[in-house]
């Protein structure tokens, strides 16, 4: 025990165990494969493999494990348009999340700060911004399609590069993750301390400058809560909204492996994603707590 | 016409319905040059008064003039040194202070404000601190550079509310000394509220006392004749000293004991009344406009109660 204790061993111990713990109740809930012999009708014997188990169709850690291994020895390989490495689906999607969420960002900001600013323009959009807050990626997206139906960009020769369904999936990103920024800008410009204010008064600064100079670095925290919680969201609707298209991406490549039959794959998706956003959502910590004032 | 005056201001806060009177009939004159300290208790409507006298409030009636022209809003004639200091965290001390001066000196050579900048910054010694957040500064410190800022303004009139006030005393009496070098320094109207008797005295040309919200109002002006400059040490046992300071606490006790108080009665009037037959049946009981219908009214009195 004093051992554990000197190297600080437990804050690396206890993970594994939760971990160890975890796949053993995995283990004993997956299905395995079972030969049966038997004979048939002409007395031959024949060999015939089913899965049994709690949940038969669940494949076990190791098979998942077997079945991934090429997706993640070679993370960046591409053997076809939906059979890609797992990094390379993962690029895709975040591409993607990449540019709604920057979408999101430069709709929201704004949007929070004259939220913020104006009791007016709370009252008046406030009720609309409620209903449509808790609206489902699921029920977005098809009203995407129908809002670009007409969008079609295509190359030279003639191959659509960005038609409706892209043009629906950055919009049903933008619109879901939009909501926590504008309301986290909303909250921080109203929290901005009355003392603050008075100094630009003071000053005599001019409506921008007190923008610029005031408002702005003061609802900074706020923003980028509002941001992370943003980023977190169009992460998730991205598996949603690429299920939908089935465009190439970690979501897409998800739903094929359901309907080809691999489930072991669906599971190193579902990892993937977690590990993804997991990522996502540390490195916006740190920027976060890098704009902290005091 | 003196240099900056209040005439019979008035100023309350809320509606109608729920209103406080912070200040009634206030009356002040301070002449060019003058360095004047008003005293009051906590909660007496300093900060209120402060406001009127930087335009950041304007007075219900009566009206407050600069020069003889009336305040309409915040101008760099006058500069205000906040009771929280009211810096800006994301700031250094030199950008909080360069903030300012852009402000009130566009017109300026980069190089002519940078020069101007850092004279005041050096000023309050504060110049080994130049490139430090107010977080990572002492409140005596936080205090200065505030000063700072009103002072690199050039301002006419240096308003300040209750500058001392959240110091401890060792630091307090530093910094006594120094606004009074910086009022030695460039001759200034000062303006400075507080809640220290010895800390007016000590300082200021004339002490006018302030008595307490609600309706609060300004007392006489006592003159000091001490001669300048004061020795916090000595001052004490000067009895002209004590004959200001005993003014000044008797008149703040005497009005504290003529508080007007609100009186608050709930008056519940009966059933008075009649059911209207002709109306329907409302659904839900107690919503409709059958009645009967029991009226509460809150009545409200002021009554001015000795102590």
């Amino acid at each position: 025990m004093d051992f554990i204790r000197r190297y600080k061993l437990d804050s690396l111990l206890l993970p594994l165990i939760g971990i160890a713990a975890f796949l053993i109740l995995w283990q004993f809930i997956a299905g395995s494969i079972k030969t049966v012999n038997y004979t048939d009708d002409f007395g031959d014997t024949m060999t015939k493999t089913t899965r049994v188990g709690v949940s038969a169709d669940l494949p076990s850690p190791a098979e998942t494990w077997a079945a991934s291994k090429p997706y993640l020895a070679q993370p960046f390989a591409k053997r076809g348009e939906l059979d890609q490495g797992i990094l390379a689906f993962t690029k895709l999607s975040l591409w993607l999340v990449l540019q709604g969420y920057l979408i999101a960002l430069v709709i929201g900001t704004p949007l929070g700060f004259f939220l913020g600013l104006s009791k007016t323009f709370t009252k008046a959009v406030d009720p609309i911004i409620q209903v449509l807050r808790p609206v489902s990626p699921l029920a977005w997206f098809p009203l995407g399609l129908v809002l670009f139906s007409s969008v079609k960009l295509a190359d030279g020769g003639g191959k659509t590069v960005f038609g409706a369904s892209d043009a629906a999936a950055l919009f049903t990103i933008a619109i879901c993750a939009m909501w926590p920024t504008v309301m986290n800008t909303a909250v921080g410009v109203r929290a901005v301390p009355q003392d603050y204010l008075n100094v630009a008064k003071v000053l005599k600064l001019s409506r921008l400058k007190t923008l610029g100079k005031v408002l702005l670095p003061a609802t900074l925290p706020y923003m980028f809560t509002g941001f992370r919680l943003s980023l977190g969201i169009a992460w998730l609707v991205i598996v949603a909204v690429e299920m939908l298209t089935g465009r190439p991406g970690v979501g897409g490549f998800l739903w094929q492996e359901y309907n080809a039959g691999s489930y072991s794959r669906i599971i190193l998706c579902i990892l993937t994603i977690g590990v993804v956003g997991l990522v996502l959502d540390r490195l916006m910590s740190l920027a976060e707590s890098r704009f902290k004032t005091a | 016409m003196a240099f900056l005056e209040i005439e019979r201001a008035y100023k309350g806060y809320g509606p109608k319905w729920n209103r406080t009177e912070v200040l009634a009939d206030i009356n002040l004159e301070i002449e060019k040059g003058e360095f004047v300290a008003i005293v009051g208790f906590s909660g007496s409507g300093k900060t209120t008064l402060m406001n009127l006298l930087s335009g950041l409030a304007a007075p219900d009636t009566g009206s407050v003039r600069f020069e003889g022209k009336p305040i309409t809003g915040p101008s760099s004639a006058l500069a205000l040194v906040f009771q929280n200091y009211s810096l800006l965290p994301w700031l250094t001390v030199y950008e909080n202070v360069a903030l300012a001066v852009d402000q009130v000196f566009p017109t300026w050579t980069a190089a002519k404000r940078r020069e101007h900048i850092e004279r005041y910054v050096a000023m309050v010694n504060l110049t080994p601190a130049r490139d430090k957040r107010p977080s990572e500064l002492s409140g005596g410190m936080r205090q200065r550079v505030a000063v700072a800022r009103a002072l690199a303004m050039d301002p006419q009139v240096l308003l300040c509310d209750e500058p001392l006030s959240a110091l401890d005393a060792l630091t307090r009496a530093t910094l006594q000394d120094e606004i009074r070098r910086i009022r030695a320094e460039d001759d200034k109207t000062i303006v400075l509220i507080t809640n220290d008797p010895d800390e007016a005295i000590l300082l200021a040309d004339r002490v006018i006392p302030l008595t307490a919200a609600p309706n609060a109002t300004l007392g006489p002006s006592i003159p000091i004749t001490l001669p300048q400059p004061r020795d916090r040490k000595t001052i004490a046992e000067e009895p002209e000293f004590r004959r200001i300071r005993l003014e000044v606490v008797e008149y703040l006790l005497r009005s504290k004991t003529r508080q007007h108080t609100k009186l608050e009665r709930k008056l519940v009037l009966p059933d008075i009344m009649p059911e209207d037959l002709t109306q329907p049946r409302p659904i839900i009981p107690w919503f409709g406009g059958r009645g009967p219908i029991r009226r509460n009214e809150i009545k409200t009195t002021n009554v001015e109660v000795p102590k």
